[in-house]
């Protein structure tokens, strides 16, 4: 089943002379992990604005091509029923943090949505469980550090449960150990619920391991869509505006050398396949 | 000289959060200081107190020799910039130019001075094609781009830069380590605060880690970025390849910081048949 399609997409803000999205064809299944990642300026962030419904709705200007987020067209979807279905993590936290608590502000959406209180408890205390940041539950927002705030915003969208969870940079605020933590409770959400991930990142060390495909976008369109080793065995990223991960680049240096069975992302299989050979040679 | 002496600072904010205890640290001028450490651990208020955008509560900070707590922000403002963690917290003019224009006006440059070193500090950055456009119609990375080009602009002697590389892709990053390298060598004095490891590792400098206010450990990132106790404790992880190394101990791998071009000529030579 497919979650999201977006057909011939192109995208010009109002006041800008050049398309921010140029005829982009995409499509995500249910249950799929996918890594978005590409120059900044590409158009990441332009496409998710696209699929929650943000672009037509609250962005000016010329849109063409239809997007389809579980069957309903954006375009013609207003945005609450939309955010239903899909959870956009905004690439600024702190645009999307309001109230005078951080405990109201994960409930917010819950009783919007008119949930029963014994649920919105529920659920509000498994989420700021999930991002471990329970002691929290009673400051203000703005008084928290970034990273905190990023938390706090993160678990407003795990608290909705939808079936698609869309996350602009969610990391980028997040010490190294949040950061991984969070790429592993994604990962967990999505194997146990079914849940659908499209994640921007430029932490591809990070996430690459973990995802089912890279779409690498360039300059408005689609440069790449596929494996993510693949990409690194085929592209310098470098030059795409895509971090190289200092282990698919060790593993060329291998290969110019070795028998090494190309690129690897994953630092367990790098240590397996090393231990294999140094094995050979004893 | 001294750019930046941090003497026994402890800074309760007015909600009664004790962000920094007793933290003492010295950065001599033209030094890359890099601070590192969990969320919420202090990293923005250490680097809120050099612009005097905060003064502490107990203990003395002083900044290019000056005292902060008897300065106003204006006055700091000629000694020291801050690029905000959060980028879009430091935009008020109507476009990208006059933003990066305002401070240079304010400190009475001619109109052509103003001029190159705007259209120096954009051209940089690649933003220069939206310099008539709002700061806010920018993308993430182009924001925080643009936050830096304020502050490079005006090249205060002591730049503190919190979370620089949020947002950007691997070029502009590669860029962003250039003018670091090339501000030192001016002679600025330049601290950081930052979670990227890779970009850490890379730029190699002295890292003071922190925890929940106060500091864990200061030395050169050779020895702190390997050091798995010290990383723990201040939810950091070390760098992919440090941390192979460290898994391939038995191997003969070395306990430090490598570059891929080492990391790879240690392993052929052991792999090798
Ligand atoms: N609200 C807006 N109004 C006008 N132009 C915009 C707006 N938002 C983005 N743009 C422009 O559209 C292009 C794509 O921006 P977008 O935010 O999609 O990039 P991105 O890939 O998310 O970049 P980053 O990694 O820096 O966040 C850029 O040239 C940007 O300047
Ligand atoms: N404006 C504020 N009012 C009250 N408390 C604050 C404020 N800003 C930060 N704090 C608190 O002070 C402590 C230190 O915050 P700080 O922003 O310095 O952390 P940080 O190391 O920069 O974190 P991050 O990596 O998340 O950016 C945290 O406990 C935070 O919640
Ligand atoms: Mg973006
Ligand atoms: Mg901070």
């Amino acid at each position: 089943m497919k979650v999201i399609e977006v057909r011939g997409l192109s995208f010009t803000y109002s006041g800008q002379d050049k398309p921010s999205l140029r005829d982009i064809n995409f499509e995500v299944g249910e249950g799929e992990f996918v890594l978005i990642s590409g120059p900044s300026g590409g158009g990441k962030s332009t496409l998710c604005r696209c699929i929650n419904g943000l672009i037509p709705h609250f962005y000016e200007g010329e849109l063409r091509g239809e997007v389809y987020v579980d069957g309903l067209p954006t375009s013609k979807t207003p945005t609450h029923i939309l955010s239903q279905h899909v959870g956009m993590v905004f690439q600024n936290p702190q645009n999307q943090l309001f109230s005078l608590n951080v405990e109201s502000d994960v409930a917010f959406a819950l009783e919007n949505l008119g949930l029963p209180r014994e649920e919105i408890r529920d659920r509000v205390d498994e989420a700021l469980a999930l991002m471990g940041i329970e002691d929290l539950a009673d400051r203000s927002p703005v008084e928290l550090s970034g990273g905190q705030q990023q938390k706090v915003a993160l678990a407003s969208i795990l608290a909705l449960r939808p079936k698609v969870i869309m996350l602009d940079e969610p990391t980028s605020f997040l010490d190294p150990m949040s950061a991984m933590n969070l790429v592993e409770l994604v990962d967990r959400l999505r194997r146990k619920l079914g849940l659908t991930i499209l994640m921007v990142e430029h932490r591809i060390d990070l996430i690459a391991p973990r995802a089912d495909r890279l779409a690498v976008i360039y300059e408005g369109q689609i440069l790449y869509d596929g494996p993510p080793r693949d990409f690194f065995e085929k592209y310098d990223g470098h030059l795409y505006g895509v971090s190289v991960p200092k282990l698919a680049r060790l593993s060329k240096e291998m290969a110019r050398h070795l028998e090494w069975p190309g690129v690897i992302l994953d630092i367990d299989e790098f240590e397996r396949v090393v231990r294999l050979i140094a094995g050979h040679r004893l | 000289m001294q750019a930046i002496v941090f003497d026994g600072v402890s800074y309760v904010y007015p909600s009664g959060v004790r962000a920094l205890k007793d933290v003492s640290f010295t950065v001599e001028r033209g030094e890359l200081v890099v601070l590192m450490g969990e969320n919420g651990s202090g990293k923005t208020t250490i680097l809120k107190h050099l612009n005097g955008l905060l003064k502490p509560t107990s203990g003395k900070v002083f900044v290019d020799g000056l005292d902060t707590s008897k300065y106003t922000v204006a006055q700091l403002a000629t000694h020291a910039g801050l690029v905000f963690q959060n980028a879009e917290n430091m935009f008020f003019e109507s476009t990208v130019w006059d933003e990066v224009a305002f401070a240079l006006k304010n400190f009475g440059y001619s109109d052509d001075v103003v001029r190159k070193r705007v259209d120096w500090a954009l051209r940089f950055f690649d933003l220069e094609r939206y310099a008539g456009q709002s700061p806010f119609t920018l993308s993430g990375g182009e924001k925080k781009r643009l936050a830096f080009a304020v502050v490079l602009a005006w090249s205060p002697p002591i730049i503190a830069l919190d979370e620089p590389t949020i947002g950007q892709d691997s070029l502009q990053k590669e860029k962003m380590l250039h003018m670091i390298r090339l501000l030192n060598t001016q002679g600025h004095t330049v601290i950081m605060a930052s979670h990227d490891v890779e970009f850490v590792a890379d730029l190699r400098p002295r890292i003071i880690a922190i925890s929940s206010g106060s500091i864990v450990a200061d030395g050169p990132a050779d020895e702190i970025l390997p050091d798995t106790e010290i990383l723990r404790r201040c939810s950091l992880h070390p760098p992919q390849l440090a941390l192979l190394m460290a898994r391939l101990r038995d191997l003969g791998m070395p306990r430090k910081l490598v570059d891929v071009d080492t990391a790879a000529r240690l392993l052929v030579e052991r792999l090798r048949p």
